[in-house]
């Protein structure tokens, strides 16, 4: 269980202060798939970045699993079961998409296992696995083998940020299908996404949407997607905008 | 046998990847003598009369042979300058494995320069390793200074790794290359220094011959208070292609200087360099990070997969 006690988070601008984040408190159960939506500019990523210590809060507590986390780094939060996927892939000149799922893994994976998560982002494992994860990669081929390395930590909690974005139709449904399956095989585990798309809210158990640094609704998904319908905090695949948006 | 003491034995694992006498034609300088010589049907390998080193030649059409000739030096003080010529004959195609190892654990600099020379027949193909390895806790500086020239025939084929990861306090290599019609020759150098090291690799590649091409590519990370100069120029005589690319990561109190250099004396020279100086990108810090990985994990596997 992940749990946000009053988290803020505030960056200095110019000679004022903004507050990204505003004395928010949230609860991702076990086993739970939860969906942040909300406007851009509302606080989503910042959120993500607090919970996989990328960034640090301002004032407040995080909580993981009964222990508090708030003054621990990057790798002690990995170490301890948080999985994060990037918006925006990175690259890396010779390192291999295999050493990177390996690394992922924490163990020397065989090259079969490694491609099985391949598969589940519905790559053709054998032509990628020895390619570099460099700029010879496309956008939505980057993105998928980041999604795959969370697949391979199998973490007690995942957090995707905005995963369909540069993600093609066809692959879009194997998304879904890799969540759907990451459900069944972590026992337990939470899954996070920040996303405005409605596939991915309509499979949510819960659904928070995130204003101005604040929750605005918060509940179950067939209590909270109705009045997010036709709004920009649920489109559909062609209607998604610049940033994070499917293209079609 | 050879007559190797340990420590060469380990030099020879780092420099030349044998951990036995290698197969096929080899010459294996311990100590600026000969610790081990063979020659094969087709590569004969005799040693110079007027200077120290060695003339190899390859019979034309030799194939998947190959000829080691590394160098080991493990007496503080040692200075040598050998020359060592290759002929390779028309359309052989070979591995030729060098590398110089130095340990020094003494006062005394010790100091390798080799000279190598190659002249690469027609539609001859040559895989060139060069590995340079330093190691010994001792004052007196490893130093490496080598120098090869490329004469290739015309549609020759040349790739050349050059390795220099360890411990070799200064460097100062010189690469020539000329180039006849459709001739190719491929560089790979990936070079890291650290401590107060000094590394410079100076190219000039001459393309002289119609569709002759070039490709040199250096990696390298400069660490700690360690200097490097990379010197990259490709000449174009003809209508030939030709790239040259530096991309390096500068650590810690590091200094890189890449001074790419194109010339082309022909409308038809298609000639590019690129050359790129940076620190490891934090963002590809944090993702290792968010793995598992520490700060200085992250920061190995970046740098061994950029120099791999």
């Amino acid at each position: 269980m992940l749990e946000l006690q009053n988290v803020s988070f505030t960056v200095a601008e110019e000679s004022a202060e903004k507050e990204i984040v505003r004395e928010l408190s949230l609860t991702i159960p076990d086993g739970k798939f939860v969906v942040i939506t909300g406007p851009n500019g509302g606080g989503k990523s910042t959120l993500a970045k607090l919970i996989a210590g990328i960034e640090k809060p301002t004032a407040g507590k995080i909580l993981f699993r009964g222990e508090d986390i708030t003054a621990l780094g990057i790798t002690e939060r990995a170490r301890k079961g948080i999985a994060y996927a990037f918006q925006q892939p990175v690259r890396f000149k010779g390192i291999r998409v295999l050493d990177l799922i390996r690394l992922a893994a924490g163990k020397q994976l065989t090259v079969a296992d490694a491609c099985e998560y391949l598969s589940g982002v519905g790559l053709c494992a054998r032509d990628y696995i020895d390619r570099e994860v460099n700029a010879s990669l496309s956008g939505g081929e980057l993105k998928r083998i980041e999604i795959a390395t969370v697949l391979a930590r199998g973490a007690a909690l995942s957090i995707f940020d905005e995963p369909e974005a540069g993600i093609d139709l066809w692959s879009f449904q194997n998304l879904i299908e890799a969540f759907r399956r990451m459900r069944q095989t972590i026992t337990g585990g939470s899954i996070l996404i920040i996303s405005h798309q409605e596939r991915i809210l309509s499979i949510a158990d819960e659904i928070v949407v995130l204003k101005d640094g604040k929750i605005d609704r918060q509940g179950a998904r067939d209590e909270i997607l109705p009045s997010l319908i036709g709004t920009s905090s649920a489109v559909q695949e062609c209607r998604v905008g610049q940033k994070g948006g499917a293209v079609c | 046998m050879l007559n190797l003491n340990e420590i060469q034995l380990r030099i020879l694992r780092e420099v030349a990847d044998l951990h036995k006498v290698p197969e096929g034609a080899y010459n294996i300088r311990a100590n600026s003598q000969s610790a081990g010589r063979q020659s094969s049907a087709n590569i004969e390998i005799t040693p110079k009369s007027d200077v120290s080193g060695l003339d190899i030649h390859i019979k034309p059409n030799t194939k998947n042979e190959s000829v080691h000739i590394p160098v080991v030096m493990t007496e503080s003080g040692l200075k040598e300058l050998v020359y060592n010529d290759f002929y390779i004959g028309e359309n052989a195609d070979v591995l030729i494995v060098a590398g110089c190892g130095i340990d020094n654990c003494g006062t005394q600099d010790s100091q390798h320069d080799g000279i190598h020379r190659f002249f690469v027949g027609k539609n001859a193909k040559i895989r060139y390793v060069e590995k340079h390895y330093g190691s010994g806790d001792g004052k007196g500086k490893r130093i490496l200074n080598p120098v090869t020239e490329v004469y290739q025939e015309a549609g020759s084929v040349v790739e050349m790794e050059m390795v220099q990861i360890k411990g070799v306090d200064d460097t100062e290599r010189t690469t020539v290359a000329e180039l006849a019609e459709n001739a190719k020759l491929i560089v790979r150098e990936r070079l890291m220094t650290h401590g107060e090291q000094r590394a410079i690799s100076t190219y000039t590649v001459t393309l002289n011959g119609e569709g002759a091409s070039a490709d040199v590519v250096s990696r390298s990370v400069a660490r700690d208070h360690s200097f490097q100069k990379f010197n990259a120029k490709i000449v174009g005589n003809a209508a030939c292609h030709g790239h040259t690319e530096c991309d390096s990561i500068i650590m810690d109190e590091g200094r890189i200087l890449a001074v790419p250099g194109l010339e082309a004396n022909n409308v038809d020279a298609e000639l590019v360099h690129e050359a790129a100086i940076g620190k490891i990108a934090g963002e590809q810090l944090i993702k290792l990070m968010t793995l598992g990985l520490t700060e200085s994990e992250a920061e190995e596997q970046i740098i061994n997969g950029f120099l791999q």
